[in-house]
């Protein structure tokens, strides 16, 4: 089984982008669970969503402690909330951010990525959403998922144009991510 | 199993079941977790998904439930959803539906109870429910809390027994989960539930009371009649899950289910999403060659004595786990209804219970196995505390 967790602020997606995950993985034929650390949403708050995939049928119901992956949305977070908390140490951190992946003093032995979604976000989107565009980016840096799954996950939530820039920004993330 | 896979959210699951069973009147009033339930319903109807159906839009629950009191009675399929203060507040009106044998059924989305407030999932608000004459059913996971829909309408309205139901699911944990699951197909379930032709309902041509006075000469029989309802669905529970399963191919149980429990010593008894996580630790525990199983029950009321007691003798130690205490006993419900089964039987194992993930607190794995950890000990050297909390932060106290 693999555990994701999505750090993120309220308004910016995670947990859309935990659910389209799940939806992603259900097509490439895994089973798949995903749920928000349920808090009474504010926007701008810290907020936290899961994802499970697995080959299995998934009982468990926890929350997510040692995740293998881990997706950061917004880097001003890891002033204020331990995004590497119980990493596996053969685990991947992926950032958006600007800076390159040295730039981050986490305490973890997982590796740490980074991609500027906000930057891919206002070039294709024109608006800085980047919830879809880090999925991309998860589906190029760990190989646990199709990136055409996530695509039309994307396109089936949201149809017509915003879903088609999404999946064009969702692609491009994927493949600078699968380059590195 | 039938049917093909859909990731959806646990909401949508139970109200696309709901649709499904052909409910003629819905009331209900939006309170967290339960909304997404009652926001999909309302799309339904605006879609015009829900054929011969009113949503009617109430003011508070207590309205909600007491607009379904009159529609039940003339003889629609009725349904609500709520949790925790929604549903203490339904709790007088909840009295009058079982006692004039209305088979309304309802979505209880578990959450705690205030004060202090708190949104989260325990099964504080429904077990506090637990006299007032309604069936009360627990799921496990958005298949068993659809499914379960389709099962407790058809156990409900039984000409036999004729008493509400609650289902219950745990609040966020699977009311707000994405998961894949099989939506209830509408030609299997008009098979499995037939539509609701109550013997007595209220009709002007052929005039008839329902609650109405009853004095000390006749007001005990009553009361009785309901106990014999609950006694009649013990079976039809079991035949509900049965039948569903030949028709849908999908089983959980009946009134309870077992999970590695043959030859368990140590017998862990749970209800709703925990059991979950429960037989995955099961499952670990057991090549370690710890002999651990579980008893999920699934009927809360009617409360599986029989069942029960078949099921136990063989243990060694029984462990309760309760997302709900009755403070003054320190003791979950689950606690105190399993010893209480097992008194005046020739059965003696000792019965220890703890509580936890009340008002949402989560149950890691490591919680589940530092309880069977303890029932060891139990095994070992007898019982040295009958109840307590399994996840007390004992520096904030």
């Amino acid at each position: 089984m693999k555990e994701i967790r999505i750090h993120g602020r309220g308004g910016q997606g995670s947990v859309t982008a935990a659910e389209l995950l799940a939806v992603a993985a259900f097509e490439d034929g895994k089973y798949s669970q995903a749920f928000p650390a349920f808090g009474v949403e504010r926007r701008g708050a810290p907020v936290t969503a899961f994802t499970r995939i697995n080959d299995r049928r998934i009982r468990l119901r926890s929350q997510i402690y040692e995740p293998d992956y881990i997706i950061v949305q917004d880097p001003t977070l890891i002033e204020v909330v331990d995004v590497a908390s119980g990493a596996k140490p053969n685990g991947k951190i992926l950032i958006n951010t600007e800076f390159s992946p040295d730039t981050f003093d986490l305490d973890t032995e997982a590796q740490v990525m980074t991609i500027d979604a906000t930057r891919i976000a206002l070039d294709i989107i024109g608006r800085p959403i980047v919830n879809t565009i880090l999925l991309g980016a998860f589906a190029g840096a760990t190989g646990e998922i199709r990136v055409e799954s996530i695509q039309n996950a994307v396109t089936e939530r949201f149809p017509g144009k915003v879903g088609e820039k999404n999946s064009q920004a969702v692609l491009e993330a994927y493949q600078r991510m699968e380059a590195v | 199993m039938t049917g093909k896979m859909t990731v959806v959210e646990g909401s949508y699951a139970v109200a696309h079941a709901v649709k499904i069973c052909r409910p003629n009147v819905i009331s209900a009033y939006p309170i967290t977790p339960q909304t997404h339930i009652v926001e999909d319903l309302s799309q339904f109807m605006a879609d015009g998904e829900i054929p011969n159906c009113e949503y009617i839009n109430v003011e508070s629950e207590f309205s909600a439930i007491s607009t379904l009191v009159g529609a039940s009675a003339v003889g629609a399929r009725t349904y609500s959803s709520t949790t925790s203060q929604g549903l203490e507040l339904m709790h007088e009106v909840l009295f009058n539906v079982s006692g004039m044998r209305l088979p309304i059924v309802m979505t209880v989305a578990n959450r705690a109870v205030s004060a202090p407030i708190n949104i989260w999932n325990d099964h504080q608000d429904s077990i506090s429910q637990r006299d007032t004459g309604w069936m009360q059913l627990y799921a496990e996971d958005p298949q068993e809390a659809a499914d379960m829909t389709a099962q407790a309408y058809r156990v409900a309205e039984d000409k036999d027994i004729m008493l509400p139901a609650m289902v219950c699911m745990d609040g966020f944990i699977l009311s707000h989960v994405y998961e894949p699951v099989i939506l209830l197909e509408q030609e299997l379930t008009d098979e499995y539930l037939p539509g609701f032709e109550p013997e007595h309902i209220l009709d002007p041509a052929k005039p008839k009371t329902f609650g109405a006075f009853a004095d000390p000469s006749t007001y005990t029989e009553f009361r009785y009649l309901q106990q014999k309802g609950m006694d009649a669905a013990l079976e039809k529970i079991e035949n509900a899950a049965d039948d569903f399963n030949k028709i849908f191919g999908r089983y959980y149980g009946g009134l309870i289910d077992t999970y590695e429990a043959e030859d368990a010593e140590i017998l862990l008894f749970a209800m709703g999403s925990v059991v979950g996580t429960i037989k995955d630790v099961i499952d670990r525990a057991r090549t370690e060659g710890v002999k651990v199983g579980l008893v999920k029950v699934r009927a809360f009321r009617p409360f599986p004595v029989e069942a029960i007691r078949k099921v136990v003798k063989d243990a060694s130690v029984i462990v309760t786990l309760d997302k709900n205490i009755s403070l003054g006993l320190n003791e979950g419900a689950l606690c105190t209804e399993v010893k209480s089964c097992l008194y005046n039987t020739d059965i003696n194992i000792p019965v220890i219970g703890f509580l936890l993930g009340h008002g949402g607190r989560d149950i890691p794995r490591r919680n589940i196995r530092m309880i069977i950890d303890k029932a060891k000990q139990v095994i070992r050297s007898g019982v040295t505390i009958e109840s307590e909390y399994a996840d007390l932060r004992g520096e904030l106290i």
